[in-house]
């Protein structure tokens, strides 16, 4: 063996015998404390009743379900946030990104304000912030606003219609009574705060991202289409859009990616999302270890089935953008 | 001069139809909104401390009122309020420190004393227990202090700890060491930072000895710091990966070692390189100390809510206290970023980042 190859052979066992060290420890001093305090560990809890309730919830649930089944709800409710936001911040990211590319100065001017505002402000903050608007500063209930015909919204949320009424209908249609809005489907104000913060945020994020991309695009590309006869539309569309859409990607899913990690700030406005639930079940149960696994686990699995949808996308955006070279 | 400004207008306000379209449908916008808002912000809005007046004007116009009665409250936490003057006078101090570095007012030495000087006299005025200042327990801590505490210790502390992570996830001697970097890194990445701060404050006491106890604030900093260095490892590796090779031959070629081919002319080019990026981290981490909160440190978003959860008489006008945080956030956020792009401008013309 040579020396240089003796000694990393000798650093990385030195590395290995001393993390095998700390983690033998680790585990020891934990174990003895939890013993002295006498925390039990182990997810038998994931089988027993949760023992609290949900304050909203996609599929049924009662405080006598298990913690796992808990967990799996707070899950639903964090993708039923997730998904939607990363569609509207992508849309809406994406208009205000053209914006700011504008050649009109006060669009581009005030596209780069929303972008600079909400960018530099906690996303807590704003989530706390909206919160209170929904909940405090709309009218009651029973003189909620109506924003669309059949859209009501108020301090407990938005009525909106939803498929299947009770009468055979198509739609049900909500209706705003004296005492309240009745009827359609209800989104609670924790899920509207939550929804639209975080969609206005990371708006801003992909707006940034958007602008750079198309940017990355040489212009001599966009000049040669116009030489070449196409229009502006079809420049964009033909030429610009693919090239660009190839350095958006990677960053558009990273993202998604953090929008999805970001619901967890669901726990400061009550939204029970899969972390605000691990931390209801922490509290009740005193697992402290268990919980944050599940946590980070369920998030590492999202990163890596993200990471593999991407990579997926990435090929055949590449391919794409070939058939049209 | 008039034509000028016609020609200005035509090219940036009205260079087709739908330029002009949209120019107008702004301005549109804004004479219905804007009067509205003026109202509400200034016009119509109460800036005593009256809490009658502000609910005489029942959200018609905002209540400024609830900042000038609790602003104490809001920027220092439940710090003792006769000695405020020693938070108020700790956080000036580390701006200037920060703002002298920002603006390249002083040699790298002088720096280095200056920040030296700066951050223990930062504790020693907070702590207190010293000079006949009365001692306060890190658990009064609050508001803006504890707010530019983490985020300066925050990213300080993660600076060097992401340095030797990507050194580490850079090399291609040591596998392991490799591939136990690149599991840090992108675990921490994988998962929330709420995760991790609720691992810093319900965790660390478990593994750690009996009878060894650290304080809260320390452990969410630790927390802090793990996330933080996972993000800027990875910035600073793309800045690694972007020193051209040749660097490394001329150094190897020149008789430098590898570590100091790495530390004399690799790293520097490196960190050069991903300024920009590391500005944005320090934005990141500017904006992620709010979420402490959550773990019970009252930071300047706590504090807030500690500020007016408990006040009947003020806790409408909670919105009207999220602005003036968030004033306070932009402030901070945005000068950052600005000093980023300023920095990025500089590095593109060629200038030295030191004086």
């Amino acid at each position: 063996m040579s020396g240089r190859r003796l000694r990393s052979f000798a650093l990385q066992g030195a590395v290995a015998v001393g993390l095998a060290l700390l983690l033998w420890l680790l585990f020891h001093v934990t174990a003895a404390n939890m013993h002295a305090r006498g925390i039990r560990s182990g997810f038998g809890f994931l089988r027993e009743p949760a023992g609290f309730a949900i304050g909203e919830s996609l599929l049924p649930f009662d405080s006598s379900d298990s913690a796992l089944w808990a967990l799996v709800v707070g899950l639903v409710n964090t993708l039923r946030v997730a998904l939607p936001a990363i569609v509207v911040s992508t849309l809406l990211g994406t208009l205000i990104g053209l914006g700011r590319l504008s050649p009109n100065l006060l669009l581009s001017r005030l596209c780069q304000a929303y972008v600079e505002t909400l960018r530099n402000v906690p996303l807590l903050l704003q989530l706390l912030a909206w919160y209170f608007v929904v909940t405090d500063l709309l009218p009651d209930a029973g003189a909620a606003l109506q924003i669309a015909p059949h859209v009501f919204l108020s301090k407990s949320g938005l009525a909106l219609p939803w498929f299947g009424g009770d009468g055979g209908t198509l739609f049900d249609l909500p209706v705003r009574g004296d005492f309240g809005v009745t009827g359609g489907a209800a989104l609670t104000p924790e899920y509207l705060a939550l929804l639209g913060g975080l969609s206005l945020y990371t708006a801003a994020y992909v707006a940034e991202t958007v602008r750079a991309g198309i940017q990355s695009v040489p212009r001599g590309q966009s000049e040669a289409a116009l030489a070449l006869g196409l229009s502006r539309v079809q420049s964009f569309r033909l030429v610009q859009l693919p090239q660009a859409l190839r350095s958006i990607i990677p960053p558009l899913t990273n993202q998604h990616l953090s929008l999805s990690k970001n619901v967890s700030l669901a726990v400061a406005i009550g939204y029970p999302d899969l972390v605000s639930i691990a931390d209801t079940t922490l509290n009740q149960t005193g697992r402290a270890a268990e919980c944050i696994a599940v946590i980070m686990a369920v998030y590492l699995l999202l990163s890596l089935v993200t990471a593999w949808l991407s990579a997926w996308l990435e090929r055949r955006t590449g391919h794409w953008a070939e058939r049209h070279d | 001069m008039t034509e000028r400004a016609v020609r200005w207008l035509r090219r940036n306000l009205f260079s087709d139809v739908w330029s002009s379209a949209t120019t107008l449908a702004i301005v549109a916008g804004l004479l219905h909104w804007l009067p509205g808002l003026i109202d509400w912000l200034l016009l119509k809005a109460v800036f005593r401390a009256d809490a009658a007046a502000c609910a005489a004007a029942d959200h018609a116009g905002a209540c400024w009122g609830v900042v000038a009665a609790k602003y104490r409250f809001i920027l220092f936490g439940r710090y003792p309020y006769a000695e405020q003057w020693r938070p108020l006078a700790a956080t000036v101090l580390l701006l200037l420190v920060i703002v002298a570095s920002g603006l390249r007012l002083m040699r790298r030495g002088t720096l280095l004393a200056a920040w030296a000087l700066a951050l223990p006299s930062f504790f020693l005025l907070m702590a207190g227990g010293v000079a006949g200042l009365s001692p306060v327990a890190s658990d009064q801590w609050g508001g803006f202090p504890l707010t530019l505490l983490l985020a300066t210790l925050g990213m300080l502390a993660a600076f060097p700890l992401a340095v030797l992570v990507a050194l580490g996830r850079h090399q291609s001697g040591l596998p392991l060491v490799r591939g136990l970097c690149a599991l840090y890194v992108e675990g921490v990445r994988g998962v929330p930072l709420i995760s991790v701060l609720f691992l810093a404050s319900f965790l660390f006491p478990i593994v750690l000895p009996q009878g060894f106890s650290i304080d809260v604030l320390v452990r969410v900093l630790a927390g802090i710091v793990l996330f933080a260095a996972a993000y800027l490892s990875e910035t600073l590796r793309g800045g690694l990966r972007a020193v051209a090779a040749g660097q490394h031959d001329a150094a190897a070629a020149l008789g430098l070692s590898r570590w100091q081919a790495m530390r004399w002319i690799v790293l520097p080019q490196a960190v050069r390189a991903v300024i920009p990026s590391l500005m944005n981290s320090a934005v990141s981490i500017f904006k992620d100390t709010s979420l402490v909160t959550v773990v019970s440190l009252y930071e300047l978003t706590g504090s807030l809510s500690l500020a007016l959860s408990g006040d009947a008489k003020w806790r409408s006008f909670y919105l009207e206290g999220y602005l003036f945080i968030g004033l306070i956030y932009w402030i901070c956020c945005y000068s950052l970023s600005r000093f980023g792009s300023s920095l990025e401008r500089r590095l593109a013309a060629g200038l030295p980042v030191n004086p």
